[in-house]
């Protein structure tokens, strides 16, 4: 989610209304058909089916089909893990932790992707056109949940023929689902590595999430949800609305340390309302770059799925019961991280999650790494996260039986 | 094999082949790594120390950061066939607690404790008239985690107060050799360190 900061940054543009969407483009990766012959019941009661999932994977399949790697994207993420983003041009946004000799090593793992149903990459949502008017969905999509997003990477999964998941890796919303994979499908999941996430989004979350609806909706442009109809674009809503998250991913010291009061590109204060500060410069662009890749509607159902997760409330009110399938403990090992920094998922919040999984004697590991970067930091440089992971992932492939390599390094 | 302390050796010896084990204060993971490797068991750990965790996780420990005194309660009771905790008591805010909550997860607990009633121990105090310092228990007065230290006998009559029962005993000397096999005035005097085996009333 953080740009590099050192580069010039322009001021927020807005271009001209009747520019190509995001996705008007031609995607690189996979796409699939789902829920075709059966349409897939989501957690609102709407049905919904030949619903689009696109994807990327990276590796191979072994013959037994018993490591494959999901990873689940966060917010503003997409399946674009390891290799340039199409939109931006931009590296992949996990490479620091996936790919050839990483932690999450493609040479052994088949790693797989997909954008969240309701995201705006490929994935049916609603920018789409709905078949029953010809029209843009709109607001007239249905109200997606973590649970619907799981439940159409579940479909995706069986349709590359695979039985069992070897793991299920994903930060902060990528992390709830890896958290809803466990809980709705244990037998399908060896391991499961949550990062930086809650098993509810808290009040101050929820908070931070309207603010950024609110901006989007309050934006003229936004036309009620059909700006792609009306030919409008609700830039500067949806890029208030990722300068306020964006604040959230941060810390307090990071950034001090990128920007202190240092002003942009200016001797003195100029006594108005433009950027002086750096620090206002880099939201700005950060505002700026998002609108581009980024569809409005779909911020607003994504944020949404985030708002009604709630684990321990789907289990009676008690989280623990939620890794207690049919009585029993969860047969699904975790490893649960968290950030020192991070005020957005705080290491309270995968606290809670441990000492869970410690009422019904669930097999846990859990680390909090020290660091200033914020919530960020599940994306960023961080060597001692990215130990604690490939120590977890090779002591599960021990226990699965995949500790041959499939080719020498 | 890891070469491990002998207070760890003595606990690996109680402890059967494919039981699941919890390691209370784990450190950086030896005795975990040892019987998982040497006797096949479900191991986990909890350590205070981040340092501790990061090396047991990246080692393919399932360990978690955690404080024992707040973080056992959470434990259904039962879940593991040896709760074990090696030379931490003493530095337990509530030890008789942390023994409680061990003998309540665990079918067996397993304690390492350091004598204070070792000769050695008895001899400084009583010629140089200050708190001992010794190889073992190496910190002065000021700086010294260890806060509720015991004799062996201090122990046994807390087992006893708390209807916990002592299975198997040994006592070791400075070498880590075992001088004894039961508990004995001559043992509280000789034994640098005890490991005891213990079973709750509820077990």
């Amino acid at each position: 989610m953080s740009a590099p900061t050192s580069a010039p940054q322009p001021p927020l543009v807005t271009p001209a209304p009747d520019g190509p969407a995001p996705n008007d483009q031609v995607m690189p990766g996979k796409c699939v058909r789902l829920a075709v012959d059966r349409p897939m019941r989501l957690d609102s009661g709407v049905e919904i089916g030949g619903f689009q999932i696109a994807y990327q994977t990276y590796g191979t399949l072994n013959a037994d089909k018993s490591n494959a790697i999901m990873i689940c994207h966060a917010l503003t993420g997409d399946h674009f893990v390891v290799e340039k983003h199409p939109v931006t041009g931009k590296p992949g946004w996990w490479e620091m932790l996936v790919g050839p000799g990483k932690p999450v090593d493609t040479d052994r793992y088949f790693v797989i992707c997909s954008n969240v149903l309701g995201g705006c990459l490929g994935s049916t949502g609603p920018k789409d056109i709905d078949p029953a008017t010809g029209q843009p969905y709109g607001l007239s999509f249905p109200v997606v949940t973590i649970g619907d997003m799981v439940r159409a990477q579940k479909l995706l999964v069986e349709h590359l023929g695979i039985e069992k998941l070897f793991c299920v890796v994903g930060g902060s919303m990528g992390g709830m689902q890896v958290l809803q994979w466990a809980v709705a499908y244990p037998e399908s999941v060896f391991a499961a590595v949550p990062i930086a996430t809650a098993a509810r989004h808290s009040a101050q979350n929820i908070a931070f999430h309207e603010v950024g609806r609110q901006a989007i909706m309050a934006d003229p442009n936004w036309r009620g949800g059909n700006y792609l109809l009306e030919g409008t674009k609700p830039e500067a809503g949806l890029a208030v609305a990722r300068m306020a998250a964006h604040i959230t991913y941060l810390s307090e010291a990071a950034l001090h340390r990128k920007f202190g009061r240092n002003l942009q590109d200016r001797k003195a204060v100029t006594y108005g309302f433009d950027a002086d500060f750096q620090v206002e410069s880099y939201l700005r662009y950060q505002g700026a770059a998002f609108v581009e890749r980024f569809d409005a509607n779909s911020y607003l159902y994504i944020t949404r799925a985030m708002d009604y997760f709630d684990l321990a409330a789907d289990a009676g009110g008690t989280l623990a019961n939620a890794f207690r399938p049919g009585g029993k403990t969860t047969p699904v090992r975790f490893c649960l991280a968290s950030f020192s920094s991070d005020w957005l998922f705080p290491t309270s919040e995968s606290r809670a999650i441990v000492h869970a999984l410690n009422a019904v004697a669930a097999n846990v590991s859990f680390v909090e790494i020290e660091t200033d970067k914020g919530h960020d930091a599940f994306l960023l440089d961080e060597p001692e996260f990215h130990q604690v992971i490939h120590g977890f992932l090779e002591g599960c492939a021990e226990h699965r039986g995949l500790s041959v390599r499939r080719r020498a390094r | 094999m890891v070469d491990i302390r002998d207070d760890l050796k003595l606990i690996a010896e109680m402890v059967e082949p494919n039981s699941r084990v919890l390691d209370v204060g784990c450190g950086d993971g030896a005795l975990l790594d040892y019987l998982s490797h040497a006797k096949n068991v479900d191991g986990r750990g909890i350590e205070l120390s981040m340092d501790g965790v990061r090396q047991c996780v990246a080692h393919g420990l399932s360990v978690i950061q955690g404080d024992a005194e707040t973080d056992l309660k959470d434990y259904p009771a039962g879940a593991f066939d040896y709760v074990i905790l090696g030379q931490t008591l003493q530095a337990m805010r509530q030890p008789r607690d942390v023994l409680q909550m061990m003998c309540r997860i665990g079918r067996r607990a397993i304690v390492s404790v350091p004598n204070f009633g070792y000769w050695r121990v008895r001899l400084q105090l009583m010629l140089t008239g200050r708190m001992p310092v010794t190889e073992k228990l190496g910190y002065q007065w000021w700086e010294t985690p260890n806060i509720h230290f015991c004799t062996l006998r201090d122990f046994v009559v807390l087992t006893e107060e708390m209807g916990i029962t002592i299975e198997q005993t040994r006592i070791i000397d400075r070498a880590g050799r075992v001088t004894s096999h039961a508990h004995s005035g001559l043992a509280n005097l000789l034994g640098e360190q005890g490991v005891f085996l213990l079973r709750g009333n509820g077990g």
